[in-house]
This record gives structure tokens, sequence and C-alpha cells, in this order.
């Protein structure tokens, strides 16, 4: 899926200012954001899922313009129809996993579900392996359970891509290489592009087709890295790369 | 002593107390929603006025009020013409009066419980596809439903204690515009000690047990 990503963002809070200038394209269905926090790679994500309105530039997806600072156009984070995981998976705490889950089905209120739309999120549930967690409160779920019922909800949606935030950040290093096996099945299982921040080399070998490296809210490289082979053959070059910008 | 010297102020007390409580939630709420919502040049200003009858002297507000709600003011002619309405010596005028002074304390608390909502459970919300009513319904107020409950009980309170403002526009009109704080203040004049007694144990006791009730709500549960 073709992304291509052109803004500029200026944030103020409390006296300091922050200067976005992104600007990557992509042809792969996969793209991972590398760099250090606080390096702008999460405003990113934010403005392509709308959540965020960038000072100017322009986002394309699959096609679709999401926003045209010329042209006027800025699509609601509704319209996008993006689905987001957010770094602390944002699970409703007042809802169950099923009620989270079918959130994505019918957003609206007062959001009553029918009999084909509870069997729907039955079925996401289960093949997410969390039907038996459907009445739970999401504060009773271990990490890996939680990440789980997160992508279940986004995918609940049928989004058009995937936007992940530090996806394994909140997970035991354990855990986090099997959620990460688990994440690429599911993005291969329903076909689904993906965007992906991270600031972990072994995220980069696992998803990233094309490599997109910030720095200070700036994009300073981008690499293709193709299939799975080529990405393990070329880490340590990668690696080297984003050490020396450590450094800087 | 008859029971209805008691009872007549404790029943106005109460019928004033829960319609003004009633305005002012949501008024507070609503106002509280759309401030915090949006970052604007004049949100300091706005914040400001809205908790403005907290401090302002009772008296000072009920002069604003019959500035505004007198048979030459703005309003007052036009509840006139609308409703045939008056609020100067109605009960209603005393809703009015307790609604504007309870109005701050719904509207700082449910502002600070909507302050304390998780801007990413919203930004879920927003991605999934939420409308702004379902965004508010489904998500924001049932985070943040403790929080304005406290603030609302802390207005009835204040609005069953009210005194100032509602003497002003009001008046004291027993069996009519007189509530248990203007009850107490004529029995004391009145030199009718015990009567005074009797109303100022079960305004304490009220208030006292409404107290502690919020308190309970707002302390965190988890």
């Amino acid at each position: 899926m073709n992304v291509r990503v052109d803004i500029e963002a200026v944030m103020r809070a409390k006296g300091r200012s922050f200067h976005l200038r992104a600007s990557f394209e992509s042809e792969a269905n996969a793209v991972v954001l590398f760099g250090p926090s606080g390096s702008g790679k999460t405003l990113t994500l934010q403005a392509i899922a709308g959540l965020m309105r960038p000072t100017g530039g322009r986002i394309q997806l699959g096609g679709r313009t999401l926003f045209d600072s010329r042209a006027g156009a800025d699509l609601s984070p509704r319209e996008r129809g993006l689905g987001y995981l957010f770094q602390d998976y944002a699970l409703f705490p007042h809802m169950t996993v099923a009620e989270n889950v079918g959130f994505a089905l019918n957003p609206g209120w007062p959001g009553r579900l029918d009999a084909a739309s509870r069997q729907g999120v039955r079925d996401m549930l289960e093949n997410f392996g969390i039907g038996h967690l459907a009445d739970e409160r999401p504060a009773r779920l271990s990490g890996g359970q939680r990440q789980r019922a997160a992508l279940a909800r986004a995918m609940m949606a049928r989004p058009q891509a995937l936007l992940l935030d530090e996806p394994f950040s909140a997970l035991d290093p354990l855990l986090r290489v099997r959620m990460r096996r688990e994440l690429a099945d599911t993005l291969e299982r329903f076909g689904i592009p993906a965007l992906l921040i991270t600031h972990d080399p072994d995220d980069v070998a696992a998803f990233a087709k094309t490599l997109v490296v910030y720095h200070q809210g700036q994009v300073v490289e981008q690499l293709e890295l193709g299939d799975e082979d080529e990405r393990k053959r070329r880490l340590p070059e990668v690696i080297a790369l984003l050490e020396s910008l450590d450094g800087c | 002593m008859t029971a209805s010297l008691v009872f007549t102020p404790l029943l106005l007390t109460l019928k004033v107390a829960v319609l003004a409580t009633l305005g002012a939630l949501v008024l507070g709420v609503t106002t509280a929603y759309l401030v915090g919502r949006e970052r604007f040049p004049a949100r300091p200003l706005a914040d400001a006025l809205a908790t403005l009858p907290m401090v302002l002297p009772p008296t000072v507000l009920g002069y604003y009020m019959l500035v505004l709600f007198g048979r030459q003011g703005i309003l007052g002619r036009l509840l006139i013409d609308v409703f045939g309405l008056t609020l100067l010596f109605t009960w209603q005028g005393a809703v009015v009066a307790s609604c504007i002074v309870a109005f701050p304390l719904v509207f700082t608390t449910a502002r600070a419980a909507f302050d304390s909502v998780d801007p990413n459970l919203v930004n879920a919300a927003r991605t999934l596809g939420a409308t702004r009513l379902s965004l508010f319904c489904r998500v924001v107020l049932p985070l943040a439903w403790r929080g304005i409950l406290a603030g609302a009980m802390l207005a009835f309170a204040r609005a069953m204690g009210e005194f100032g403002a509602t003497l002003m526009i009001a008046g004291n009109i027993p069996g009519k515009t007189q509530t248990l704080s203007l009850a107490v203040y004529d029995a004391v004049m009145a030199g009718r000690d015990e009567q005074a007694a009797i109303l100022v144990a079960v305004v304490s006791a009220a208030s006292l047990s409404i107290l502690m009730f919020s308190g309970t709500l707002l302390r965190p549960a988890r």
C-alpha cells in the first residue's frame, strides 16, 4: 500500500516548542518509524490517524488524501478508517473485553449490538485466543492479553491499515519475543498494511520492509530493507547507522 | 410550637435545593465539558467567570440578579412576557439564586473530573469511529461520574444553606420563600429560641451527612 507523508507541525507547551518536519513515502506493507523518544514519531502517527492536526502539508494513504492543508482537506479520524494500537493499549477500563471490542462495531450512542454483531465479537475474541476473557475488565488482564484485546478491538473496525505505537514497550522482554511473532502472524492473517513505531532494533528486524529513521523532529534516513532474509542480513549495517545517530 | 414551623421551611428548602442542584448539574457539566475540551485564548477568563459566584459575596450576586431579573431587567421582562413569571418574591427566585451559587461547585469538580480522563482513551474512541455524543456518553461521562456526583452533592449542600442572594431576590416570606436558613434568622431575631435550635440541628445534620457522603465519592476508589 502506498503511503505518502509530508507534514510540518509546531507544538508549544509550557514555553517549550517542538518542530516536526517529517517526509517519507513507501510502497511497502510494513513501515517502521524508528528513533529515540521525543523525535516526533508518535506525532506523525497521530497526524496520520487524524488525532493531531499538522500546521501544514499532506498525508496520503492507499491513494486517498487524508489531509492536505493547501486543498483544505482534513478527514476526521472516523472517516480515515485506520486502526490504532496505543502504547498502553488504551482499553476502556469501565467496559468488559467484549464491550471494548464491540465498541468498534457500533461506536455510536447508545451503541447496542444485534445478535450477529455479538457473534462477530465472540469470533474475533476466539481468533485472538481470548474468548474466555470476554466478560473480564481490562484491569484483570495480563500485558499480553491486553495487547490481544486491543488488537482485536482495532481489527474489529475493519481498518484499511494499522498504526502501532511502540506495541511491545509495555511488555516484559520474554513476552515481547512471543507477542512480536503473534503480531507478525496477525498482520499476515488479516493481510493488513502496518505502520509501526519503535526504538527497539529487534522490531526493525521483525517488521521493517521500509525503515524511516527519525531524529529531533526530522526524518534523517530512509532504507528499503525488503523481506525477512534481507533484513536479517543487513541488520548489522542498520544497527551501526542507528548507533551513529544516538551519538549525535 | 407547631410542627409546621419546622416542616414548612424544610420542605420548601428541599424543593428549592433539589431543583437548583439539577439546574447547576446540567449547566455546570455542560460548561465544564465545553471549556475543557478545546484550548482557546479566553479559556482562563471562562474558568474564572464560571468560578466567580463561589467567591463573590451572595449580596453582590443578589444585586446582579435584581438588575437582570428585576421588573426593568432584560431577563426579568423576558420572563414576564414569555412565561408570565417573575423571580421577585417567589420560590422560583430562590431556585435561581441557589442555582447560581451552587453552579461553581459542579463546574470546578466536573472540570477536574473531565481533565483526569486519560486523553488516549478519548483518542482510542475517536479512531474507532465514535461520534461526539457517544464519546461523551460512553467514554468521558462514565469515567468522570464520581467526581461529578461529588460536585453535585456539594452543590446540594450549598443550595440548602443559601441565604444572601435568596433574601435579596425572593425575600423572606413564611410559607412562600422562607427557606431553612432564612427561618433560622427569623426565629433568632424574634426570640423563638426553641424553634431556632431545632432548625439549626436539622440543617447541621443534613449538611454533615451530605459532606460525608461526597467525601467518600471523591476519595479514589482503586
